[in-house]
């Protein structure tokens, strides 16, 4: 089972990624580009939308699909995969500086990404660390399973709450009894 | 008095607020001895479910002793005597009630109009369940009004404790009906998806009822123990494959009998059609995820029944009811008709049959209260069922 809370010092980390994954990845789609041109990548607008797709499906599963331990991760990788473009479309670019610009602000999210993927693994191994309550006696019976098995097979139960006869499911022996 | 009180999502805090008064001749008010979060109040705390409004107080299983009678209830209930009190009210009075069906009591919801726009036809009035069931407050607080009480009220016999009691207000009558309306027989595979406080009763009240095989599906590691105490078979659906599993328990045939102890808010991760429900949900496409509901249908054998305790709120999406149609699939759902069953169940509690207090894994002060409902919501420190005391 995969251990996180909700509630952690991780868990909010991971939905501050995810609001500002959601916001950048608005940014990305809506001025593509804008951001294309001041980055001197015009060539690239299309695949900075892309990747506007991609923060927007990360910040949704950081914000509401649970476990975020996974879309961080997705983040990082995302983060890679920025740097590597922003790096491949410093070359012969007149607007480098800007694309430096936008490398270093990759780098410190990707710093915040690394930090919150820790945060929450330590979480995760504190919680895997604890001991697990033994409910293994706890049945609710006074006697063993199989004794109570039907003892209340004679409960009142009404006739609109039982399956109408010709809906009811046959077993094999009184299919067989009737032909 | 002080009570646990609804601010938003993820916002429950134990506030000080007026004490309650007696409204109506038929009202009484009870000294909560004790009280528990049920599972279904996850779903306000969560803030899935709407018609909660700032202020609310929240809490639908409880009980203690009657304080003060309203002159119409005078008949039925005195001061001192202890009751469960049932988080269906109903009248006694109108067609639906004199049938039974205590949980679509026509009159015990004072928000009938708003109930009537939502639903086609309102339901009946709860404890600290939103304003579509009447915004009554809930039974998580030192005091609490009854309405209706002369029928909304459960008896308790002296000898038995609070904790072997508590639950017939909601959780050990729904897993009974959850079960009884599956109309069980001795080859029954009864299959129940979910090992929180509801699906534990289930199991439980399947085996009693005669079940020749019960299965419990559930990931969390100390649930499914207790599943297995009460004589469930389980299946982790973290570690292997519920439908292969299904199959093999029942020579590829599949269950007679499935149940949806789970509700709407089936586990976010697991598979596929859970992220996108989640992800319908966070983006306000849909309200409730339905992926137990869609196994269910799929798993089931032909004939079979599917039967729904697990709370639904309002729209569900890529439900496959093609299979469900040409699988000739009985459904049985609803809230439960408490009062329909307590009578039995309490002997049932009385004669040792089954002591409910099983299933309580925290006993807490009421101002524990918001700290708890994190604790049960992430399921942290193996908790499976919360009491509170006043």
């Amino acid at each position: 089972m995969a251990y996180y809370d909700r509630s952690s010092a991780g868990d909010n980390l991971a939905r501050g990624l995810g609001w500002f994954s959601i916001g950048l990845g608005v940014a990305e789609l809506m001025a593509g580009r804008s951001i294309a041109r001041w980055m001197g990548m015009e060539d690239k607008t299309n695949l900075i939308r892309a990747y506007g797709v991609r923060e927007i499906t990360a910040g949704v599963g950081l914000l509401a699909l649970g476990d975020p331990k996974p879309w961080i991760w997705s983040r990082i990788a995302g983060d890679a995969v920025d740097m590597a473009t922003l790096a491949a479309g410093m070359k012969d670019n007149p607007r480098a500086g800007n694309a430096r610009i936008a490398f270093g602000a990759v780098m410190a999210a990707t710093a915040l990404d690394v930090v919150c993927a820790q945060k929450l693994h330590q979480e995760e191994a504190y919680y895997r660390s604890l001991p697990v309550p033994d409910y293994s006696d706890r049945s609710g019976f006074p006697r063993p399973v199989s004794a109570m098995r039907g003892a209340a097979s004679d409960a009142p139960v009404g006739e609109d709450m039982r399956t109408p006869k010709i809906l009811r499911f046959q077993p094999a022996q009184s299919q067989s009894a009737n032909s | 008095m002080r009570a646990l009180v609804w601010h938003g999502a993820n916002d429950i805090r134990c506030d000080t607020v007026p004490d309650p008064e007696i409204e109506h001749p038929r009202d009484a008010i009870v000294k909560v001895t004790t009280c528990a979060i049920c599972g279904s109040d996850l779903h306000l705390h969560d803030n899935v479910m709407p018609g909660m409004e700032k202020g609310d107080i929240v809490g639908h299983e409880f009980m203690g002793e009657v304080m003060e009678v309203g002159s119409e209830a005078k008949s039925a209930l005195k001061v001192g005597e202890r009751v469960v009190v049932p988080f269906t009210i109903w009248c006694g009075e109108c067609d639906q009630c004199k049938r039974g069906n205590y949980s679509v009591c026509e009159r015990s919801n004072r928000n009938k109009a708003m109930a009537d726009k939502l639903f086609g036809h309102t339901t009946a009035g709860l404890f600290g369940y939103t304003h579509l069931t009447g915004g009554y407050a809930g039974g998580q607080a030192e005091y609490v009004r009854v309405p209706m009480a002369d029928r909304t009220h459960i008896k308790i016999p002296g000898g038995l404790t609070d904790e072997q009691v508590l639950f017939l207000g909601d959780i050990f009558p729904t897993g009974w009906q959850a079960a009884a309306q599956c109309d069980i027989q001795p080859t029954d595979t009864v299959a129940i998806w979910g090992c929180g406080p509801v699906g534990q009763m289930t199991i439980r009240s399947a085996i009693l009822l005669g079940a020749r095989q019960v299965i419990a599906i559930d990931r969390v590691p100390e649930r499914l123990a207790m599943a297995k105490a009460g004589g469930a078979i389980t299946i982790d659906f973290e570690e292997e494959s519920v439908v292969e599993r299904l199959n093999e328990l029942t020579g590829g045939k599949g269950p007679e009998k499935c149940i949806d102890a789970v509700g709407m808010e089936a586990h976010a991760t697991a598979t596929l059609d859970s992220m996108y429900d989640r992800a319908k949900q966070a983006l306000m496409l849909e309200s409730d995820r339905a992926h137990v509901l869609r196994e269910m249908i799929y798993v089931c054998r032909p004939a079979g029944t599917l039967s729904i305790p697990g709370v639904y709120g309002g729209l569900v999406d890529k439900m496959p009811f093609g299979m469900a149609m040409n699988k000739g699939l009985t459904w049985r759902m609803g809230q439960t008709h408490v009062n329909r069953w307590t009578d039995d169940l309490l002997n049932r509690i009385q004669e040792g049959q089954i002591d409910p207090s099983f299933v309580i894994t925290h006993t807490v002060p009421l101002d524990q209260g918001p700290e708890m409902y994190k604790t049960f919501r992430d399921k942290r420190d193996g908790c499976i069922k919360v009491v509170l005391k006043p």
